[in-house]
């Protein structure tokens, strides 16, 4: 292990004996930096990928969050739909509530995204990611988009499971692109949401409380479950100005083919995204103390 | 608990800082610091290559001969025998090129409390470097100014001459820290762990592989590098957030309590892959420690800080040297002695605030 060669290569700058280092010539010289739009998608990538990475190694997340989604399609969607109690013009109400479960179930997991931030600081490796070459917007793009990629994952098994129970859903390959943007854009939203929270709050107790009064309620105020028209005037305008109800809206216009105002839906989920961006990267500084 | 409480968490200085009348020891330090390692000539450690002692640069004003002389008994180092040092460390910074780091009356206040106050430093390039102190000394804080982490809200911060405060991005990119905790994903594997910050340092694709098996190599964990980071040992995790930080190719290694909490045998592991790959690359590491024995062991040069102010800096012969003289006895001193001497009498266990002490608990538990 010790032995050095017999002959030092002469004049080689980074040939090294030492133990137990061997080999370090790529160690020496700094990577060329990325510049401009590169480094935001680099990174996105990067924290899209780590999410990919641990699911693959345990998928146990996975199964436990089908669970909550299943028991609304299961008991709430059947059973609703025999009681005919909401109207829902043209499709069976089943149908009608599935891409609400699907963005529920994905605003559910963006929401809890900003605990493992508070989870991710208190460990140290947000502080090691303060410290590389990312600016702070970029590393929020990142893990929005890393939350983004988890709520796809999770709209995919709703999908299935709403299939299997019947729910008649497009496979045209366009529609269901669009599909996984208004996901990745209503998960960037509500993740950033989440992550302005921890900024202000920065303990996971609180963010726990937190998550928990406001998720609801964002169901609630929302189209998700039942029309907008149905609706008291109050809980009209709430629903209005909710980014989720653009998000079902705009799923159930592609999935179920109904009236739907797309361009309006991803323009307001693109702002909101932008928004909550620009809003937790600015807060972030808070959990990097 | 009040949100009030919460910026000052780590940095649980004390409110009396000064009481203790310890003014002498801090005016000491400043003389010194102003004296680094900066007129270092590098010619003088590539000749004498084959005595550890001699790579100590010693502050141009405080070289005595008999300073001199005791670092280079003081200071040996066991990890490495002479025969195993390489004749030219690669990289070897030109002379007169800048300071690794250079702070220059450094003060941060967390509310009332003065965590760090008015620390000059200056660490030369390719030296080890220890910063040293209690918990609660505001060894944490300056790490964090330097690493950009916090502002810098008096004073200057350069980082081989860029300004942390101002050029951020350019002073991130030299860095390779290290932080506290056990900062690895035990989501991820190993390979995956370093993989993430080859991604986030742009390493190019097609070099990632290659760079990550070499980051993965110089801390011996090739064998470890495809299963998850949580079955890893405590010492594991250290030597993976040390390759973590390498694959960059940083300039300046920032470790801040890299051993805290391991045993003996890892502690001595997680230094010997740190002096190798310093050796290897020639890279300069600033490191904090409270562990004063390693600190003797295995850095050129310490600063000894104390309720946020550097209270002595030299190399640990010199200071020890320096109390040896004071004392006028024959006994010799460690570098705690040297500690408990300029500290004072301010060495209660008030250091260290409820959160930073959990935070420590905690690290040691899943080092465990």
């Amino acid at each position: 292990m010790s032995e050095a060669p017999a002959a030092p290569r002469p004049g080689s700058a980074d040939a090294t004996t030492a133990r137990p280092v061997d080999q370090l010539d790529l160690l020496l010289t700094p990577p060329t930096p990325r510049s401009g739009w590169r480094v935001p998608a680099a990174r996105a990538w990067a924290m899209c990928l780590v999410e990919l990475q641990k699911l693959r190694h345990d998928r146990t997340e996975l199964y436990t969050r089908a669970v909550q989604p299943a028991l609304w399609l299961l008991i709430f969607g059947e059973t609703f739909t025999r009681i005919h109690a909401i109207p829902t013009p043209g499709v069976p109400y089943l149908d009608y509530l599935a891409p609400g479960i699907i963005a529920q179930s994905a605003m559910f997991i963006a929401i809890f995204y900003g605990i493992m931030i508070i989870w991710e600081r208190d460990a140290g490796v947000l502080t090691k990611l303060l410290v590389t070459p990312t600016p702070r917007a970029a590393l929020i793009t990142g893990k929005a988009f890393a939350a983004g990629v988890k709520s796809v994952i999770q709209a995919v098994v709703v999908v299935v499971l709403a299939a299997i129970l019947g729910v008649s859903l497009t496979w045209n390959p366009l529609k269901l692109l669009g599909v996984v943007v208004a996901v990745i854009l209503g998960s960037a939203f509500f993740s950033c949401l989440s992550m302005s929270i921890a900024g202000i709050v920065l303990t996971r107790d609180r963010l726990m409380g937190i998550g928990q009064a406001i998720t609801m309620p964002l169901f609630f105020a929302s189209n998700a479950l039942y029309p907008v028209a149905v609706m008291p005037g109050w809980l009209q305008v709430l629903s209005r100005i909710n980014p989720l109800s653009y998000e079902v809206d705009a799923l159930r216009g592609l999935l179920l083919g109904t009236h739907a105002h797309l361009l309006l839906d991803f323009g307001v989920l693109l702002v909101a995204a932008l928004a909550g961006i620009t809003a937790a990267s600015s807060l972030l500084g808070r959990l990097a103390r | 608990m009040s949100d009030e409480e919460r910026p000052r968490a780590d940095a649980n200085a004390d409110v009396g800082a000064g009481v203790n009348g310890n003014a002498g020891g801090g005016a000491n330090a400043n003389e010194n610091a102003g004296g680094g390692a900066n007129g270092n000539p590098t010619g003088a450690e590539t000749e004498a290559g084959a005595d550890p002692g001699s790579l100590t640069p010693t502050g141009a004003d405080a070289a005595t001969p008999t300073a001199a002389d005791a670092t280079r008994t003081g200071a040996t180092r066991t990890g490495a025998t002479p025969a195993e040092r390489p004749a030219t460390p690669a990289e070897r910074p030109a002379p007169g090129s800048p300071d690794a780091v250079v702070c220059a009356g450094l003060s941060y206040v967390f509310g009332e409390t003065r965590a760090v106050d008015r620390v000059d430093l200056r660490v030369g390039a390719g030296e080890v470097f220890g910063l040293l102190g209690p918990n609660g000394a505001g060894k944490t804080t300056v790490i964090r100014c330097m690493t950009t982490l916090l502002p810098v809200p008096s004073g200057k911060v350069t980082v081989f001459g860029h300004d942390a405060a101002k050029e951020a991005m350019a002073v991130r990119r030299l860095l390779g820290y290290v932080p506290q905790q056990l900062s690895a994903d035990g989501g991820l594997t190993g390979r995956e762990n370093v993989t993430l910050f080859a991604r986030v340092f742009d390493v190019s694709r097609k070099e990632r592989a290659a760079r990550v098996q070499q980051a993965l190599e110089a801390v011996d964990l090739l064998e470890s590098a495809d299963r998850l980071a949580k079955t890893y040992s405590g010492g594991m995790v250290r030597r993976l957030e040390l390759a973590q930080a390498l694959v960059s190719a940083p300039r300046l290694l920032m470790l801040d309590e890299p051993t805290i909490g391991l045993d003996p045998i890892a502690r001595t592991s997680v230094w010997e892959h740190i002096d190798a790959v310093r050796r290897a690359t020639g890279m300069t590491v600033l490191v904090t420690t409270h562990y004063m024995d390693e600190a003797d062991q295995y850095c050129d040069r310490v600063a000894l800080m104390h309720r946020g102010r550097i209270r002595a800096l030299g190399t640990p012969g010199e200071l020890k040297a320096d109390l040896r003289e004071r004392r006028a006895d024959d006994s010799e001193p460690t570098l705690e002695d040297v500690f408990r001497d300029v500290a004072g009498s301010g060495l209660g266990d008030e250091g260290g605030d409820f959160r930073s002490v959990r935070s420590t608990r905690r690290t040691a538990t899943r080092v465990g």
